[in-house]
């Protein structure tokens, strides 16, 4: 697996530092602060967190659909070196679906009840192509169901008339019929019960190898990113703790938020007498709480923590528990990079 | 155990003589599809049969009718009704049946295209308002919250009296009044199907604005507004009327309803009760068919939307 990511080395998508805000009432939340991450050709990128740590507005972020009052306050988000934030709207509707696909949380509610589902295909279509006479496209659409596993004659149906996996494999046939490089799946399986998603994995994973597309699965369901990604990241309160390669996060993970979300999922074959669980609540992001914002609810606090924010960085040293297993921050491959923002790993205080 | 026998004897009884017993096989199908739907379709259907009728009258009045509309020499003056002359005459010897049926034109006429009007400006700026939000939305909301505020009738006599009598006239003062109709239900359903998640996948895959708007909001939005329409029609039958009632409608030479009423009621006291009686059934009549039509369509579509 290391192998193919190193070949292919070649980041589509860099964000760098994107700040996304909500002013509300009381203030303003900061659903992302400074978040920077690269996403690969050809790779699939797990981002993790809790319910409202941010994750599904960076998402819509990609593809500049943060409703207001959100608002990109800062950053980049760089496709193939172009700065999408900056972009003017014109482009950016060139890019949603041709370059950028996005497959949604609720498949039952994500088509157009009204229209047939060819007719939501050729609009597609016909909204990046107009060029492409009907029965051409039309062609394009049966190839994709097909594809997709879908008979092409449930083309000429309405969505009520499919199932909620069904309607699942068209919403990302309609995002892949342009041929993409990025999917952004958000919570693409949270409504299908576990044979559909298995089903929805296997695809999605097939997919990536046949167009090498590069996917960003956000999700709070760990077992799916362990099924697809080759990275994750880990979000908390609007910040990444924690970045490295999806083997590495799950077996050795550094970051103790890290550590606790995934000690968090049951396991049936550990025995667990108890299920885990995370003291606390996530922070109020009006006020987030100084330095890492992790601190009030950190098994392994140190004054430092509660003072100065740790910086996302290739972990230097292990203080306290044992060794950092076969150093992961080299190894010379730029995907494989480890990195995270705690201060057990970093020499403290910056002079 | 023994209820149980009893109802179904009971159905049994009811089978046999049920109206699809009794009236056969052309109305088979009606009967079926009325029973599998319950009230609202009988609702629904008795208020198309009179809309229809009416309106069929209306646009072919010269067949109905025995005599002119303005004919002075029908009958005698004041004759109650009799043979020859079911409705009577009035006291300019017109025949009143002629004039209830020329009349049904006039309001007809006036009633649509006024409801035609106010849902043309409505239905868009409902769109456009819940659609774009912001400072437009304020504006217009404001704009067609204090129409709305005003007791419809008051408001289109002070139209009627500013443009003076006229059939565009009359149009133009009823149509005002329910353009805030259209515009609050529109932009309510704008508000809240823009949230939904198939326009977000929409705007996903780069579907443009007005792309959105027309292909995925206004379609979802037109089945409510087909409702609305029926009862507004019916509204604005009783607005038209009342209008030309005060005598703040139509010049004298274009038969109507409200007019009639008026006139009849000067007759009234002197036991005149058929001038008043036949264009005021007519009144009451065409009101409830639109209305019943409006309502047997509003239970039909959408069980949830019986809030005007």
């Amino acid at each position: 697996m290391s192998e193919t990511m190193q070949q292919t080395a070649e980041p589509v998508l860099e964000i760098r530092n994107l700040s996304i805000d909500y002013p509300i009432s009381i203030g303003t939340v900061g659903a992302v602060e400074k978040v920077s991450f690269d996403l690969y050709k050809g790779e699939a990128l797990g981002l993790v967190g809790e319910s409202g740590c941010g994750k599904s507005t960076l998402g819509l972020s990609i593809l500049k659909l943060v409703r207001p009052p959100g608002k990109i306050t800062g950053g980049q988000i760089l496709y193939k070196g172009r700065d999408i934030v900056s972009m003017r709207d014109r482009q950016i509707l060139k890019l949603r679906g041709q370059n950028i696909a996005m497959a949604f949380q609720n498949p039952l509610t994500s088509l157009n009840p009204l229209f047939r589902i060819d007719r939501q295909f050729l609009e597609t279509i016909h909204q990046h192509e107009p060029g492409i006479n009907k029965s051409e496209a039309l062609k394009l659409a049966e190839a994709i169901l097909e594809e997709l596993g879908i008979e092409p004659s449930r083309l000429y149906e309405y969505p009520h008339q499919l199932s909620g996996g069904m309607r699942q494999r068209i919403m990302l046939g309609l995002g892949l019929i342009m041929n993409p490089d990025i999917i952004v799946a958000d919570e693409p399986t949270t409504s299908l019960d576990v044979i559909v998603e298995a089903g929805f994995i296997d695809l999605l994973n097939r997919l990536r190898g046949r167009y090498n597309l590069s996917i960003l699965l956000i999700t709070h369901n760990l077992g799916l990113v362990a099924e697809i990604a080759d990275r994750v990241a880990v979000m908390y309160a609007g910040k990444i703790v924690e970045i490295g390669g999806a083997d590495k996060i799950f077996h050795d993970p550094l970051h103790p938020y890290t550590y606790g979300l995934i000690n968090c999922v049951p396991n049936i074959r550990l025995d667990q007498e108890e299920l885990v669980t995370m003291p606390g609540n996530p922070p109020d992001l009006v006020n987030p709480p100084a330095g890492c914002r992790f601190s009030p609810r950190c098994p392994k606090v140190m004054d430092i923590c509660r003072v100065q924010e740790p910086e996302l960085k290739a972990p230097a040293a292990v203080q306290g528990t044992g060794q950092l297993s076969d150093q992961t921050s080299g190894a010379g491959s730029d995907t494989a990079r480890r990195v995270t923002a705690c201060w057990l790993y970093q020499v403290k205080g910056a002079e | 155990m023994s209820a149980e026998v009893k109802s179904s004897s009971e159905r049994n009884i009811r089978a046999r003589f049920s109206p699809a017993g009794i009236l056969g096989k052309p109305f088979r199908g009606l009967i079926l599809v009325s029973r599998k739907y319950g009230a609202e379709w009988w609702i629904m259907i008795a208020g198309a049969l009179i809309v229809s009728f009416m309106i069929i009258v209306a646009v072919f009045p010269a067949v109905f009718a025995p005599y002119g509309p303005l004919d002075q020499e029908a009958g005698g003056q004041l004759m109650p009704p009799q043979p020859g002359y079911p409705f009577g005459t009035d006291n300019l010897h017109r025949d009143v049946l002629s004039r209830v049926i020329f009349g049904a034109r006039t309001i007809l006429g006036v009633a649509f295209a006024a409801a035609i009007l106010s849902s043309a400006i409505g239905i868009p700026l409902g769109l456009l308002s819940g659609f774009v939000g912001g400072i437009l939305d304020r504006i217009l909301s404001l704009i067609m919250d204090s129409v709305y505020s005003f007791p419809g009738l008051i408001l289109a006599i002070a139209f009627a009296a500013m443009l003076g009598p006229g059939v565009v006239n009359i149009t133009l003062a009823v149509a005002v009044i329910y353009i805030p109709t259209y515009f609050r239900m529109v932009r309510g359903q704008t508000l809240s199907i823009r949230e939904e998640v198939y326009v977000e996948a929409a705007r996903a895959i780069g579907a443009r604005r007005w792309v959105i708007l027309l292909q995925y909001i206004f379609p979802n939005v037109i089945a409510s507004v087909v409702v609305i329409f029926s009862i507004n029609i019916a509204d604005a039958i009783l607005t038209e009327a009342a209008l030309s009632y005060i005598g703040l409608g139509l010049p004298a030479g274009i038969p109507d309803w409200g007019m009639d009423l008026s006139m009849g009621k000067k007759f009234l006291p002197s036991g005149t009760w058929w001038m008043i009686t036949f264009p005021g059934a007519a009144i009451s009549l065409l009101a409830l068919g639109f209305t019943m039509l409006g309502e047997g369509l509003a239970e039909i579509l959408n069980p949830r939307l019986l809030e005007r």
